[in-house]
């Protein structure tokens, strides 16, 4: 026996939560690369 | 562009549809070829740049496939080969590509200018554009030397690497452009003699549709010939050493006798396109082997 679909608007925001987590994690990742950027700028000694 | 109506999209775009809306193979490549670049320059960069360096070609790679995909979905939607990417198929809407596609090109830009600097960030710029504005929406349904021009922005990553690592041009970066530039015809065409059929069923004129097969293997032998002296160019000029040289100089005359073997064939009709099959697979073997073989040989000098 399948499992009953899930309703149409409960698949709609399952998708939305994703994206929003995806979201989340890759501006969290963004803002982890920017420091490490500056701290491996100024270990170069270059401008920054 | 024409209007085609696609399938309606009633779920937004899932994390997978956005991925494919990047082209990843290519992206793949891309990544590759740029890594090759800035490791055969004669400056390291500090692992955090060079791996964002990196991150940022291949979002910028992700950006100008995705803008290419949001501009061609009237297209991709008539061939096999491209049917079930996620616009043609309704798995996303058109407007959503743009942005995304947008979006992911400024930000690499952005990224490439923070981490790098102007002038990597700049060509970065360039090579999106060329993409999307000279290929994509100017030449590619304009002419049978769509390739030949747009394989241009195939060539930019080990350009693109070598500046960010160095901050400057010179001989071997452009031998490297060279190289993938005078590639791209006899790899495109290897598979355009392959899907003739899907291309005319879509209105791309490439070269085996509005030419003759032979036309277009001559022509594919003619840039395979100049492409296996820019590959070779590096060790004459003392710019990687005899083990590059002598891989070079194989994995060329391979790659032209393959090509040589096109040129001779008859066949019209795909099944019987044995060389063409075979062509193909070797110039995707021989283009990693050349650009691995030049930062190893350059890495180890």
């Amino acid at each position: 026996m399948t499992p009953d679909p899930l309703p149409h608007s409960d698949l709609v925001r399952k998708r939305q939560r994703s994206r929003a987590l995806v979201l989340a994690l890759i501006l969290g990742a963004f803002v982890i690369l920017v420091f490490a950027i500056s701290i491996a700028k100024i270990k170069a000694g270059m401008p920054h | 562009m024409t209007t085609t109506a696609f399938p309606t999209t009633t779920l937004p775009a899932g994390a997978g549809d956005f991925f494919a809306l990047t082209k990843p193979r290519v992206m793949r490549s891309v990544v590759f070829t740029a890594l090759c670049g800035m490791l055969a320059a004669p400056v390291q960069l500090p692992f955090t740049l060079a791996f964002t360096a990196i991150l940022a070609i291949a979002l910028a790679a992700g950006s100008a496939g995705a803008l290419n995909q949001w501009y061609e979905s009237d297209i991709d939607a008539l061939m096999k080969r491209t049917a079930k990417r996620p616009l043609p198929a309704g798995k996303m809407e058109r407007e959503t590509a743009l942005q995304f596609g947008v979006a992911l090109g400024v930000f690499s830009v952005l990224l490439m200018g923070l981490a790098i600097g102007l002038i990597a960030a700049g060509l970065l710029a360039v090579s999106i554009l060329f993409y999307v504005l000279v290929y994509t929406v100017g030449l590619k349904r304009r002419t049978p030397q769509n390739i030949v021009i747009g394989g241009a922005a195939g060539a930019f990553p080990p350009l693109i690497g070598w500046v960010a690592a160095t901050g400057s041009l010179s001989t071997l970066p452009l031998l490297m452009f060279a190289i993938i530039f005078l590639w791209t015809p006899p790899h495109s065409w290897a598979l355009a003699l392959l899907i003739r059929d899907d291309y005319a069923k879509g209105g791309v004129p490439m070269l085996p549709v509005v030419a003759s097969a032979a036309t277009t293997r001559w022509q594919m032998l003619f840039y395979a010939v100049l492409m296996a002296a820019a590959a070779v160019a590096p060790w004459p000029l003392g710019l990687a050493g005899a083990t590059y040289g002598l891989i070079a100089t194989l994995t060329s005359l391979v790659f032209v006798g393959l090509t040589a073997w096109v040129v001779v064939q008859r066949a019209e009709t795909t099944p019987a396109m044995k060389a063409e099959r075979v062509l193909f697979v070797y110039s995707i073997g021989y283009i990693l082997a050349i650009f691995a073989t030049l930062a190893f040989d350059r890495l180890t000098a």
